[in-house]
């Protein structure tokens, strides 16, 4: 019961299903390359609008949307799923349930990915970030997750391991909380097969959106990444985690607080004061638990911080939680309503996700993804010198990124309330505080083009090791997982 | 110690029933979601009505529909926030009932371009068609992309009437006559907006995207003066608002 070392109390292996997390993790590595160089373009966009070249297709308005949804929904949930499926057969000690509704769980995913990526750039949208996706697609959506959480739960019902270890908890909150997310936030009157209108309207169709926006960050961003840090960090460092208390209440009031921070998104708009109020209130309580999966995170590494200066695994991850940990003090102070008045609308907001994003989810996904592949495939990395590399290349990319974004939005956010000694607005005129910004716009692609490489180099070694030549099987690794 | 201990070891009948774990993750998540939603869409207080904000026309709607295709919410709001630097910059500070027609609500979240919730009658038509067409051309310094082809591709009227139909099914006033007549219309309000252009000697026909979408952006923020004989004071955000 108090078992702290993941699958410590697993019974002789039985044979499982390897080849669905392999599957999901080549679609992540793929579909996230892409989406982060669709983010890149968008970004060189708004630095040389000249690169919107005229079409239609690859305008900025339509590019951020096939960017946001690649990186979320085809990077980051791939990379999920890929971690769901491998440690829960392990934790629960069998095989997933149903090789078939893995099958159309993996598949119908990927279809909805390249869905995504025909009818965005052709302006198919229901207008809603993060939501973009036409009611056709939507109904998609909610039948392979429908599939996935059969499997999920049919796969616990016939589990050989009677306790449930704290990342399967956070594996059920996931899989939960999106399905109800995703079908209230969805809900729309449709004209055509590719023309819908929300059901919502005005001021209830914002709160909704944002109750679905902000716990989209909450409940595919982080519940389930927290899952793969609570079972791929004491693999990788080979230590038990930390305290068995910290994460059961640090989960519990994640899982009650989270919901209800999205009103911090409407601070200042036409949405009731007591409603912006409760979002910002439990956004400051979000600090405690927040951390206390940080701390839960880094103080597994006690005992074996020496090895995070030679072990890449672990520095992905150290750096991944020291992201959430800051990520997580910054989203409660920019949801103080005074703060909040000078950031909204500008690129801090852009940064602080990025710091998130790319750091958190980033950095946590590349540490699971170098340490499973060799374990997976059964084989030692073909480069393992890039590992490395890609870690320093993440990490100044990320640094490039969100410092330009912190500069560039607070520059904008105080020039635009700047008032002369006539008490006039001192910058009257729009696009002078645009022309303010371009610096900051070409440091950021600099940034992203960082991340970016170091994001193909893992890609060409993950393809190198799976499918080049010369199978060195992994020494006696298995044998731990 | 050991009464603590025991305490936190209570915590393992949980871990041993997926299906009582799940419940109450369920319970949880659901709590502060229905406290918010259902006051905001129940309770008629949360968001005044406006007598004067009436529905968009065909013709607007079908401009909207551009503008969400477009993607313009991702680089420009339509929410004033009530500070001064807000409304001396864009106008009168939004209100609640002002987008009580607006199925998707477009408020934004970024500005790399400007607020456009009160960019109707800022400008002329012409204003518009030429900044659409080449925005450097109206704003130097500005990074929009150039919309050449809203001035070129025709508007497609052959869904209007059903659209109006499904804002109808959604409690937007909408008149069966309106939902009727929604291509004449519309066809109408092109004219006198290909007039206006024709004053400013460009040559347009009313078939075209681009009259839709200035249909729309200026209409947008406009009810509020409606029967306010400009004075802005009145636009106070309640059901006062615009006797008529």
């Amino acid at each position: 019961m108090t078992e702290e070392t993941p699958g410590a109390a697993a019974p002789p292996a039985p044979v499982y299903d390897d080849e669905t997390p392999k599957k999901f993790i080549l679609a992540a590595v793929l579909f996230g390359a892409v989406g982060m160089l669709v983010g890149l373009w968008a970004a060189l966009e708004l630095a040389f609008p000249a690169l919107n070249l005229d079409l239609k297709w690859i305008t900025f308005g339509r590019l951020r949307p096939l960017h946001t949804s690649a990186v979320i929904f085809a990077f980051a949930a791939n990379v999920v799923f890929a971690g769901v499926y491998h440690s829960s057969q392990r934790l629960l000690g069998t095989r997933t349930a149903s090789d078939k509704l893995s099958a159309i769980h993996f598949w119908g995913w990927q279809l909805i990915v390249v869905l995504v990526v025909i009818t965005y750039p052709l302006g198919i949208t229901q207008g809603k970030e993060y939501a973009e996706l036409e009611w056709p697609l939507d109904i998609l959506v909610a039948l392979v997750w429908v599939a996935f959480a059969i499997n999920f739960f049919w796969t616990i019902a016939i589990r050989k391991v009677k306790h449930l270890y704290v990342a399967i908890w956070f594996y059920i909150a996931t899989v939960i909380t999106i399905a109800v997310l995703h079908i209230v936030n969805a809900l729309a009157v449709p004209v055509s097969l590719t023309k819908s209108y929300s059901l919502f309207a005005g001021v209830q169709d914002a709160l909704v959106q944002w109750w679905y926006g902000h716990n989209a960050v909450g409940f595919l961003l982080t519940t389930p990444f927290l899952g793969l840090m609570y079972y791929y960090l004491p693999k990788a460092a080979k230590r038990p985690v930390y305290s068995y208390r910290l994460s059961i209440v640090h989960f519990w009031s994640l899982v009650f607080l989270y919901i209800w921070a999205g009103p911090h998104h409407l601070h200042y708009t036409a949405l009731p004061n007591w409603a912006q109020t409760l979002g910002m209130s439990f956004s400051l309580m979000l600090i405690a638990p927040s951390w206390g999966g940080m701390l839960n995170g880094l103080l597994t590494l006690r005992g074996a911080w020496d090895r995070v200066r030679t072990d890449p695994v672990l520095k992905f991850m150290v750096v991944a939680i020291s992201f959430y940990g800051m990520s997580t003090l910054e989203g409660p102070i920019m949801s103080i309503r005074d703060v909040n008045a000078l950031s909204h609308y500008t690129d801090w907001t852009v940064g602080h996700v990025h710091s998130g994003a790319l750091g958190w989810v980033g950095m946590i996904s590349f540490g699971m993804i170098y340490w499973v592949v060799p374990q997976l495939w059964k084989r030692d990395w073909a480069m393992p010198s890039w590992i490395n590399a890609h870690f320093w290349l993440a990490t100044l990319g990320i640094v490039f990124y969100i410092v330009p974004m912190w500069v560039g939005g607070v520059t904008q956010g105080l020039m635009w309330r700047a008032f002369n000694e006539f008490g006039l607005l001192k910058y009257p005129d729009f696009t002078e505080t645009v022309m303010a910004l371009q610096p900051f716009y070409i440091l950021r692609a600099v940034g992203g083009t960082l991340y970016l490489v170091g994001m193909i180099m893992l890609g060409i070694n993950i393809a190198a090791t799976a499918f080049g030549k010369a199978p060195a099987p992994v020494a006696a690794k298995e044998v731990a997982a | 110690m050991s009464t603590n201990t025991e305490t936190w070891q209570k915590h393992g009948t949980f871990e041993n029933k997926p299906l009582l774990m799940t419940v109450l993750v369920t319970v949880l998540i659901s709590i502060g979601g229905l406290v918010e939603l259902i006051p905001l869409a129940a309770v008629e207080s949360n968001v005044p009505t406006i007598a004067t904000v009436t529905p968009y026309t065909p013709l607007e709607l079908e401009g909207r529909d551009i503008y969400i295709r477009e993607g313009c919410y991702n680089c420009h709001s339509q929410m004033i926030r009530p500070f001064r630097a807000e409304t001396m910059r864009y106008g009168e500070y939004s209100k609640p009932g002002e987008f009580v027609y607006d199925h998707p609500f477009q408020w934004g979240s970024k500005r790399t371009g400007p607020d456009l919730a009160r960019i109707g009658g800022k400008y002329p038509d012409a204003w518009h068609y030429r900044h659409m067409e080449d925005p450097v051309a109206t704003s130097a310094g500005s990074i929009m992309p150039r919309y050449g082809w809203l001035l070129t591709d025709t508007l497609d009227l052959s869904l209007t009437s059903r659209k109006l139909k499904a804002m109808k099914m959604m409690g937007v006033p909408y008149s069966d006559q309106e939902v009727t007549d929604a291509v004449a219309m519309a066809e109408a309000q092109a004219k006198t907006i290909v007039a206006n252009l024709a004053t400013a000697n460009i040559e347009a026909t009313g078939d075209k995207e681009i009259i839709a979408l200035i249909a729309y952006l200026q209409r947008m923020g406009t009810d509020l003066r409606k029967g306010q004989d400009g004075s802005t004071d009145a636009a106070s955000g309640t059901s006062e608002v615009g006797h008529e």
